[in-house]
């Protein structure tokens, strides 16, 4: 009697709900094996690229001898990137206040959000082009320049600074503004004391994440760096890049040269972990759910 | 009991008044002294509603309010959810306006300024008449200590000794004995009934004419409450209060007068004994004694 209140479970059932978690499973470890075969060969190869010369020296150009290190694409890198960051992440910022704090359902602001959505999708191919176009052929301060790549490298993070500091704001609870306002705070110290303190946790992840982001870009910098081997630290010059070093090595014929290229992308792999590292450990202190 | 009377008298003549919007009605000797039938110790300021209508968007949320808040007295508005409450006690301090389409018509005024004429600042509104809210909102980020100077260092008044000024507010809102050894931790780490009274010294720290309170115990435990309505007992004697509330008890508890509102409309406003015993509507009646809700 007692069986017809609880029956026993039934076998297809259970037959079928182990067939379908076997899948989902099989299908994640799929997923993973990429990335752990990526991460084994960036080990593998470029590890034995490593050494203290090879993170003290520039490459040399030299066909026979020593290729040199990549301490001026490390460098490069860091330049341009801290460059751009200076340029996109106030520019960010500032565009998702505006939406979030002034803008909210205006026509105007949900333009904006569009074109910044369309930008996030535009491949970074084409703004390394639309900055050759507008700033390398039209030879402003001359041909190519770190500070033009770096102008690439900006408008490649602006939409995903934009972005991602838009939705931080947008979880600073009303209330804390309102709260602030009823004191008698004009907009703008509600917003410099009282939603910029609230979200910065999350803004510092997003912009962090949209640097290693730009760190890894080849493209923008193709048309508008150009690739040189020696140190350079003024941003009128050409400087070199730890993607472009990579571009250019891997399709040499030396082997020791395709070495360097690994290990120059095991150390660009590193700087990204290491950002987005920094990244969620800023996260971590963030007030907002 | 005796200004509940003055309430009723004054009551009238605003509706009348509507063509004049500046200017008490002719009871006021002094044009721009303190509400003149206030105890002398009194330094709170009357606050008139004169055909004030509110909308968000298309929605017509407060109906043609007149009103009185007599000077020192605490005012309860009571009435079923949606009835405009809220909405109404919003339009004092202008903060209806900052909800997209919102907007608000008519007077509300501050002793003989009209808050909605062109020369007001909005923000100038904010710190004479203070407001607490429903759920605590104490600034996450802060101390609280930094949270009650909040109102002073954010609306960049001047010239005032933070620190005795937080004491005071902090004591005025019957906190200080409880956080003094801990003002540097943060507000967030306080009881729910503590954040309020938080939100109280951050208030009157501003030191406003009037306190607006929105439901302030409806996320707080009895004893909590209990508080509160002591506090509030305490502060009428240098404010002018407001508070909307769910819970008539409380009305009943506090409130010197009660003003009833229904579907955006005032119904009735008069000495909450009365209100609460022979009210003149029957509206009033069936509410209070539990016939809708």
């Amino acid at each position: 009697m007692s069986a017809s209140v609880l029956p026993a479970v039934d076998g297809r059932r259970r037959a079928k709900d182990k067939l379908a978690r076997g899948v989902l499973l099989g299908l994640t470890v799929l997923a993973l094996v990429p990335l752990v075969l990526i991460i084994y060969y960036l080990l593998a190869k470029g590890l034995g690229a490593w050494s203290k010369t090879f993170f003290t020296s520039d490459p040399t150009g030299r066909f026979l001898g020593d290729p040199g290190g990549i301490r001026s694409a490390i460098f490069g890198t860091i330049e341009m990137v801290a460059l751009a960051s200076v340029i996109a992440i106030p520019f960010g910022i500032g565009v998702a206040l505006y939406l979030v704090e002034y803008g909210k359902k205006t026509r105007f602001a949900n333009v904006v959000r569009y074109f910044v959505d369309v930008m996030t999708g535009v491949p970074s191919v084409v703004f390394g082009l639309f900055v050759y176009i507008v700033l390398v052929v039209s030879q402003i301060g001359g041909t190519f320049a770190a500070w033009k790549g770096a102008v690439a490298l900006a408008l490649l993070m602006l939409p995903v600074v934009t972005r991602s500091a838009e939705v931080v704001l947008t979880l600073v609870p009303d209330s804390l503004r309102e709260g602030a306002l009823a004191l008698g705070a004009p907009r703008w110290r509600v917003i410099t004391r009282i939603v910029l303190p609230t979200a910065l946790p999350g803004l510092i992840t997003g912009s962090l994440l949209a640097i290693a982001r730009a760190a890894g870009e080849t493209a923008p910098l193709l048309f508008s760096v150009a690739f040189v081997f020696g140190l350079q630290f003024d941003l009128s010059q050409r400087m070199n890049s730890l993607p472009l070093q990579i571009f250019n090595d891997v399709g040499q014929a030396q082997d020791r040269l395709v070495e360097r290229a690994w290990g120059a992308a095991l150390t660009l792999v590193l700087l990204v972990l290491l950002l987005t590292l920094l990244a969620r450990l800023v996260q971590r202190r963030s007030r907002l759910a | 009991m005796t200004p509940d009377r003055s309430t009723t008298d004054e009551r009238r003549p605003p509706m009348s008044d509507t063509t004049r919007p500046t200017g008490r009605p002719a009871a006021s000797p002094a044009p721009r002294g303190r509400a003149p039938e206030t105890p002398a110790a009194a330094t709170g300021r009357t606050v008139a509603l004169r055909g004030l209508n509110a909308y968000y968007g298309s929605n017509h949320a407060v109906r043609g309010v007149d009103l009185l808040y007599a000077a020192n007295q605490v005012t309860a508005m009571i009435g079923p959810s949606g009835c405009g409450k809220s909405t109404l006690v919003r339009c004092i301090n202008r903060m209806h306006e900052e909800l997209p389409g919102a907007r608000a018509e008519g007077g509300v005024h501050l002793d003989d300024i009209d808050l909605y004429g062109p020369q007001v600042d909005v923000v100038a509104v904010r710190r004479a008449i203070g407001m607490v809210f429903q759920k605590p909102n104490p600034f996450p980020t802060m101390s609280i200590f930094d949270n009650v100077a909040a109102g002073v260092r954010l609306s960049g008044t001047r010239g005032v000794d933070i620190k005795e000024r937080v004491e005071t507010s902090l004591r005025g809102a019957g906190l200080w004995e409880e956080v003094k050894d801990r003002l540097g931790e943060r507000g967030g780490g306080l009881s729910g009934g503590q954040q309020q009274r938080l939100c109280i010294a951050r208030t009157i720290a501003v030191e406003p004419e009037v306190i607006l309170m929105d439901e302030p115990c409806s996320a707080l435990d009895p004893i909590a409450t209990l508080k509160i309505e002591e506090l509030i007992d305490d502060l009428k004697q240098r404010y002018t209060i407001v508070i909307v509330t769910h819970n008539m008890q409380q009305a009943a508890r506090v409130a010197d007068t009660t003003a009833f509102m229904l579907t955006g409309e005032m119904v009735e406003h008069g000495p909450t004994e009365k209100i609460f015993s022979t009210p003149n509507d029957t509206r009033t009646e069936e509410y209070i004694t539990g016939k809708f809700g």
